[in-house]
């Protein structure tokens, strides 16, 4: 096969590349420019896009022998990725970018800009394993559970999937360091990025109020209605948040305070003690399925975030929404992450969180919707 | 087979100029040592220096040699503008064209940006040529305002060949001294630095068959500058450094040869040019030739530029695919990060921002062959239908 291999510079896409080309493929490395100046890319320090991450990628591919090159795939990115990421905050909800890229970018724009130039398939570092299964290749999580990255890649379909290699899957990340350093890539060392790579000093707030501009209002006491403070813009908030709520008064008891709800609308942020965080069902739409589209109700694991712990559930599966009733509580589910749904070690697909509440439906932390009181 | 077609970015080396260097490099001597050794390698520089003076129409003591064509570029925009600055302080403005290079374009933006300079960007018309009488006027209106004029002889990407000495007989006139860098015209157009009438003008050795990291700044005798680099005082203390004398020499050796071939290979690379622009142009792509082009012109279009224009593709595209093809030319518009931006000479040109992508940048130099223009023919149709598909799915 010919086969692209999307390099960001780090020691895991250095290894897989040299996996590709060992399993006898034709690889070619691609860099993806994201960053939408120039500079940005040279004032940026870190993240997935900077020219020294170029350089680096391109020191693994002379190493292995291979064409590279920079794809610009800027303008799709900032469509498609960093406009989605702005107005789900401004709207009150924690999008997860890296689903929305590997659905949009890597196995979308890039995939299909391969396919056009005649490649067959796009291989990326992350641990994922893709298995042969009855009704077709079937996404799974990685050998290496804390490394698995089957979470962003739950919103790939069965067209993405048949044309994707994830040649890291069956293995660990220490052994893929060792690979790497037997290798002699300089990247063996390489510190993992753990931020959005659009944003690389991590600081999310204030990245989306230089977007956004300040928006003021009021740190509201979700039970008694209090209001506790004042804020710059809901944006800089996110259901489950104890740190940065900047309040004025400390509870009665001292216990610590956490982000229950954001609205958008009257500018509020509600605030309220660990147990309102509590969620037991979940409302998803935008429904991503890995294979076959399942119906009518399942049990399946859940699980709504990158490294979060995955809960049974029953699923219901409805015309283009899912309800996933969760059997134990999971806290800090906030509208606009994904919830992607496993049996076994199998992806079956994904959902955008539109509604999470208690069983009862006394908390609900939809924004703009009904606000606690 | 692999069909180089970038001469531009850099042409092989001539064989005299591998010999002059590999017979020289392991000699050792540093030009400004006092002894035999020293002596002997202060001659070959000197032997050199005498050379390029004498390819390009100058004294010998106005020959500075440098890195190469940045460097080059730097110390004159820099250098001239700081010694004018020094003696005549409201001499601030910089008249530039708005397609120049980047080590000039780059350098008068850091002086805009730290010495508090000023740009008059001149404008150029669809064809990538500036108007003399603009730049007349800015020198009338600007009166003693002016530092420096710097326009560039020929232009890198897009091939158009400016009226240097239209605009450096206006530079004279107001009393100004002119730059200009001569790196893709020298040892392609007949550059002659006194008849040309500028102060100031860089050549580059690896676009004449030389060796990479050689170049040279020709400073006129009358000409203030500032050096950029202090030392040893070297080069009359416009550039101190040890002298590279084994590339120097193989510089000179390239440059000789490649005037004295210069006429004929003018002749034999426009030839060649024009069968792969007309070429192109018949294949019923859509293609485009950006600037003037005339069938056997050497005049207003470098010999060996054709600069094509492919709508409805991406830049990285197309050089991906010919590259995988076996073909090698350039976009035009690369830099460092490889990030793909319409190239600020087409945009000077007035081309569409989405007109812009799909350029592909073909140099031909001493080495080409009908062959090399024969196996872009060939690749072309299906490389371009290619990279439409690729464009259309991934915008």
């Amino acid at each position: 096969m010919r086969v692209v291999v999307a390099m960001s510079g780090g020691v895991d896409s250095a290894v897989a590349a040299a996996r590709v080309l060992e399993a006898g493929h034709e690889a070619v490395g691609v860099h993806l420019a994201l960053a939408r100046s120039a500079a940005t890319l040279r004032e940026s320090a870190r993240g997935c896009c900077t020219i020294e991450d170029a350089g680096d990628a391109r020191r693994v591919a002379d190493r292995l022998g291979i064409p590279f090159y920079v794809w610009d795939l800027a303008e799709r990115f900032e469509d498609e990725v960093i406009e989605d990421f702005v107005a789900e905050y401004a709207a009150g909800r924690t999008p997860n970018p890296c689903l929305r890229c590997n659905e949009r970018i890597k196995f979308a724009a890039l995939l299909d800009k391969a396919v056009a130039l005649g490649f067959d398939a796009v291989a990326t570092g992350h641990y994922a394993q893709i298995v042969e299964g009855p009704a077709g290749r079937e996404l799974h999580r990685a050998v290496d559970s804390a490394k698995d990255q089957s979470y962003v890649l739950g919103v790939l379909d069965a067209d993405q999937l048949a044309r994707s290699l994830f040649p890291l899957g069956g293995s660990t990340k220490d052994e893929v360091r060792a690979e790497a350093a037997a290798r002699g890539f300089a990247v063996a060392r390489k510190p993992d990025s753990h931020d959005i790579c659009f944003i690389p000093d991590g600081d999310t707030r204030g990245w989306l109020t230089r977007r956004l501009g300040e928006a003021p209002g009021e740190v509201v006491d979700a039970v008694s209605g209090a209001v506790l403070g004042r804020h710059t813009g809901t944006h800089g908030f996110t259901i489950g948040q104890r740190r940065g709520l900047g309040l004025d008064r400390s509870t009665l008891d001292g216990s610590a305070r956490y982000v229950v709800g954001v609205d958008p609308g009257s500018r509020q942020v509600f605030v309220g003690e660990a147990d309102l965080l509590g969620v037991e069902v979940i409302h998803g739409d935008r429904l991503r399925w890995c294979g076959p589209a399942p119906t009518g109700e399942l049990a399946l694991g859940a699980q709504v975030r990158a490294h979060g712990e995955e809960v049974p559930a029953r699923v219901e599966v409805a015309e283009g929404a899912v309800i996933v009733r969760l059997e134990r509580r999971l806290r800090g589910v906030a509208p606009g992450q994904s919830v992607v749904l496993y049996q076994g070690a199998r992806v079956v697909g994904s959902a955008t969180i539109t509604r999470a509440r208690n069983i009862d439906g006394s908390t609900t932390v939809a924004p703009g919707s009904s606000t606690p009181s | 087979m692999r069909a180089y077609l970038d001469h531009a970015a850099t042409t092989p080396m001539r064989r005299v100029a591998v010999e002059t260097l590999a017979e020289l490099a392991a000699r050792t001597g540093n030009a400004s040592s006092l002894h035999a050794s020293g002596r002997r390698a202060r001659a070959v520089v000197e032997d050199a220096r005498e050379r390029v003076a004498a390819a390009l129409g100058a004294h010998p003591s106005e020959v500075v040699f440098t890195s190469g064509g940045t460097e080059s570029d730097n110390l004159a925009v820099k250098g001239a503008y700081a010694a004018r600055r020094a003696s005549q302080p409201a001499r601030r403005l910089v008249v530039t064209s708005a397609v120049e290079h980047h080590a000039v374009l780059d350098a008068v933006e850091h002086l805009v940006a730290t010495q508090e300079a000023q740009a008059h960007w001149l404008r150029v018309d669809a064809t990538g040529v500036v108007d003399a009488q603009e730049l007349l006027e800015v020198l009338a209106r600007r009166e003693n305002e002016v530092a420096l004029v710097s326009v560039q002889w020929a232009n890198n990407e897009i091939g158009t060949v400016q009226p240097i000495a239209a605009l450096a007989a206006a530079a004279r006139d107001a009393g100004v001294p002119m730059h200009t860098d001569a790196v893709q015209a020298a040892g392609v157009l007949p550059v002659d630095v006194a008849a040309a009438g500028v102060d100031l003008l860089t050549v580059s050795s690896h676009k004449v068959g030389g060796p990479l990291g050689v170049g040279a700044l020709l400073v006129g005798r009358r000409t203030a500058l500032e050096p950029g680099l202090h030392g040893g005082g070297q080069q009359r203390g416009l550039r101190s450094g040890t002298l590279d004398a084994p590339g120097i020499a193989a510089f000179a050796a390239a440059l000789d040869e490649a005037i004295a071939e210069r006429q004929q290979a003018a002749a034999r690379l426009a030839a060649l040019r024009d069968r792969l622009i007309s070429g192109a142009l018949a294949l019923g792509l859509g293609i485009e030739v950006t600037g003037r082009w005339e069938a056997g012109d050497t005049a207003y279009r470098l010999p060996g530029n054709a600069h094509l224009r492919v709508p409805d593709c991406d830049g990285d595209a197309l050089l991906y695919l010919l590259d995988a093809a076996g073909v090698e030319c350039s976009t035009g518009s690369a830099c460092a990060a490889g990030t793909q931006r319409p190239s600020h000479v087409l945009l000077a040109l007035g081309v569409a921002e989405d007109q812009a992508r799909g350029a592909l940048r073909f140099s031909l130099g001493h080495t080409s062959s009908e062959d090399d223009v024969d196996a872009v023919l060939a690749v072309l149709p299906q490389v371009v239908q290619q990279a439409r598909r690729a464009a259309g799915v991934s915008r």
